[in-house]
């Protein structure tokens, strides 16, 4: 009897499973929906921003699903393609990370795409171009921008009698002191920029905001590291540690400590205690949506003396995004990431949510995209030839680890004589990259 | 007859050897079953990587193409090229040098108390071990939080007092002594292991002492030190071991310090070693080679010579206490 009940159970259970299965395939098979997953670096806001990019895209095409996954990071993205267990299209912030994945194939070479298509990549900025391939490899496409300007409170220049933006580093220095305000001992109250390097994005410590701004060049024609022989980065670091030194390393280590997170609503130059600084355009939508009463302007950042033709050049970089190795939808991921990069309508949309750049020419005159005097600006910085991003390398950043550990030294005055320091730089840069590319660059 | 008996006895014995072998067999293949589990895990967990690691440190390897084999070439870059290793090294050997006696003689020396405390034992035995508790990550974020040089409480109090605090974190002569700071409050664990050996130390000996004239620094000296050699011993070599692989808390620290927490995950910043290389420790540079340089073959090279040192100061340590460490009941 116990053996008649256990052989239904089995068999009402095989008959269902046989059932359901049928009838989920005939759903399938009706209305061919695939899940597309698509992982990106953004959180909270902004990720909310590209969801509702995404949802467009998946409202028009029925026979796909859009996954967002938000707050990925190049660790997450090489974990998941050694697994692979990959997404369908995959992006990331890092595109210094592009040379790792273009030389392995981690992410799929997107010409057999792009010729099939007949596209042609000439539609995105020079400088986008070269950050989304390597070695001719191109295995990414620029999705919006980022482009560093300037960025000054309008109501302290008005209080110090200043009228316009600085257009030159001596300016900017004088500027610097005549709106800085000191405690009694010293401290500071008010900085008017802060040049320490490490404190917020302007200021990354290897120096590649400031480069394209004295025209300093990493590496010479034959691949070399230049530090030492272009007299631009020697200019670039005194100038640096000269405005260092009028605030006092220490009373900036204070200041920097006391200042809150750049990505919070209590940044030192929207609650007014940073009156200028150099800063990505992304800023103008955290003050709109963080401090809407600020008074600022912007502008192209101030550049070299020697080098005044310069102005109107910046440091630019960029979100990148492709499709991985080992993808499940390759057709259909391709379809996504040409309608993401090439369209100028998503760029449109999504550069006004998050006032990133958008990377096409078409979408940077784009009738849909909102005007703002204050992010034209980074449109402008961004078209302008000079403007400039970081070499990829097969080493992919860490040279800029090693520029980090010289220049924080220097500005501490650890670094002893600079033209040495330079030079060691050099040595020390050439022997990572000849370690990197050991094991073949193709 | 005697003929017959020994061709009746060879079979026997035969059989007899037979069934021992089986026996043994079973025996050993009993053993085996119940070490498996142990020998799995330990050759999936530690034999597979160790000899991955060995491998790999002769490779080329960015985690996504196949290793390329390079010989000696990432060897000869650590040793003779990278400007990182000297500083890390040093930062780890200032761990070794200064934090681990510290640790020690601090557990060494609450646990002295707390063996002679006659009320609220208890009490202040839960009082110490408690921030041995607290996870690593949340405690460094304390830390950092306590001796913020501008807005930390500490700062705030001594400046009351008429002191300049220094800049702690911020500083490269203090993020290590902070670290240092934050390792004494969280010595919890070695406390305790050093409290149950001094509570375990034979009565008899403290009063034979005592009879003797022995004061209390003569006791400390000729009876509790001997009888807890073996605990000190291992003390000292679990806390070299830890500080070689010191990790999390110079990683937090010098993210949340650099002022860059809420990007400690984007790799276009890196803070590791704030300030200005600081607590680049080993492991740090480790990690920051094979996870955010992509540089998995030259991580590998570095951690064989982690482990070639580690094991290296684990046998200089054992050997050197054979002058110190007195074993109750060895046979000398």
């Amino acid at each position: 009897m116990r053996r008649a009940v256990i052989a239904a159970v089995v068999l009402v259970g095989v008959a269902a499973a046989i059932v359901g299965g049928t009838a989920r395939s005939s759903a399938h098979a009706g209305t061919k929906v695939d899940t597309i997953t698509v992982w990106v670096g953004w959180s909270a806001r902004e990720l909310k921003a590209f969801k509702s990019i995404a949802a467009e895209y998946d409202k028009n095409h029925p026979d796909v699903n859009i996954k967002v996954v938000g707050g990925i990071n190049d660790d997450k993205i090489t974990a998941a393609i050694r697994s692979g267990n990959v997404p369908d299209v995959v992006s990331s912030f890092t595109s210094a990370n592009v040379g790792s994945y273009c030389k392995s194939g981690a992410w799929l070479d997107l010409k057999p795409f792009l010729s099939k298509d007949k596209l042609n990549v000439n539609v995105f900025p020079k400088t986008s171009q070269y950050y989304t391939q390597f070695n001719g490899k191109r295995c990414a496409l620029p999705f919006l921008a980022d482009v560093y300007g300037f960025y000054y409170n309008k109501k302290m220049f008005k209080a110090a009698g200043l009228k316009g933006p600085p257009k030159t580093m001596s300016q900017l220095t004088a500027y610097a002191k005549k709106l800085t305000k000191r405690g009694a001992n010293g401290s500071i109250k008010v900085a008017g920029f802060n040049p320490f390097l490490g404190f917020y994005a302007g200021n990354a410590p290897d120096l590649s905001a400031y480069a394209p701004l004295f025209g300093a060049k990493y590496i010479d024609g034959s691949g070399k590291s230049q530090l030492s022989k272009d007299p631009a980065w020697g200019r670039l670091l005194r100038w640096q540690k000269g405005l260092v030194d009028f605030y006092g390393y220490k009373n900036l280590q204070k200041f920097n400590a006391g200042a809150a997170d750049e990505f919070s609503a209590s940044h030192a130059f929207e609650i007014g205690k940073l009156a200028m600084m150099i800063d990505g355009e992304w800023r103008v939508a955290f003050i709109k949506a963080e401090h809407p009463e600020l008074d600022y302007g912007t502008a192209p950042a101030p550049v070299d003396d020697a080098h005044q033709n310069l102005y109107g050049a910046g440091y630019v970089n960029g979100t990148i995004i492709g499709i991985p190795k080992g993808v499940k939808h390759k057709d259909q991921a391709w379809a996504l990431l040409k309608y993401l990069t090439f369209n100028a309508h998503p760029l449109a949309l999504f550069s006004n949510a998050i006032r990133n750049v958008p990377t096409t020419k078409q979408s940077l005159n784009s009738p849909e995209i909102k005007p703002d005097p204050r992010f034209k600006t980074f449109l402008n910085i961004f078209s302008n030839p000079n403007s400039k991003t970081s070499p990829i390398t097969a080493a992919g950043n860490a040279y800029g680890t090693l520029i980090q550990a010289f220049a924080v030294k220097w500005q501490a005055g650890h670094a002893g004589d600079l033209t040495k320091g330079l030079q060691k730089l050099d040595k020390q840069i050439d022997a990572q990259l000849k370690q990197a590319q050991a094991g073949g660059v193709p | 007859m005697t003929e017959t008996a020994a061709a009746a006895a060879a079979p026997f014995t035969l059989e007899r050897r037979r069934a021992r072998r089986r026996a043994a067999w079973r025996r050993r293949r009993l053993v085996l079953l119940l070490m498996a589990p142990w020998l799995i895990g330990f050759s999936a967990f530690f034999g597979y990587p160790l000899v991955m690691s060995v491998y790999l440190s002769f490779t080329h390897y960015d985690l996504l193409s196949s290793p390329k084999w390079i010989g000696l070439a990432n060897y000869k870059y650590l040793f003779r090229d990278d400007p990182q290793v000297g500083p890390a090294v040093k930062n780890t050997l200032w761990l070794i040098g200064i934090m681990v006696p510290l640790q020690v003689l601090f557990a060494f020396g609450v646990a002295l108390m707390l063996a002679r405390a006659k009320r609220g034992v208890g009490f202040f035995r839960t009082i110490f071990y408690l921030p041995a508790l607290a996870p690593p990550v949340a405690a460094t974020m304390a830390f950092v939080y306590l001796l913020n040089p501008a807005t930390g409480p500490v700062n705030i109090i001594l400046e009351k007092l008429g002191i300049s605090g220094p800049l702690w974190f911020q500083s490269p002569q203090w993020s290590k002594p902070s670290l240092t700071l934050l390792s004494l409050w969280g010595v919890g664990t070695l406390m305790i292991i050093f409290l149950a050996a001094i509570l375990d130390a034979p009565r008899q000996l403290y009063e034979s002492a005592e009879l003797d004239g022995a004061g209390p620094f003569q006791r400390l000296r000729w009876v509790t030190l001997p009888t807890i050699s073996p605990v000190i011993l291992f003390s000292v070599v679990i806390s070299v071991i830890a500080a070689l692989q010191y990790f999390t808390q110079a990683y937090v620290a010098a993210n949340i310090a650099a002022g860059q927490a809420s990007q400690a995950g984007d790799q276009t910043v890196n803070n590791l070693g704030y300030p200005e290389g600081s607590t680049l420790f080993y492991p740090v540079l480790l990690y920051e080679q094979g996870f955010k340089f992509f540089n998995m073959g030259y991580a590998s090279a570095l951690t064989v010579l982690l482990l070639a040192v580690a094991f290296t100061i684990t046998v200089l340590i054992i050997r050197h206490s054979r002058r110190w460490v007195h074993y109750a009941g060895a046979v000398k």
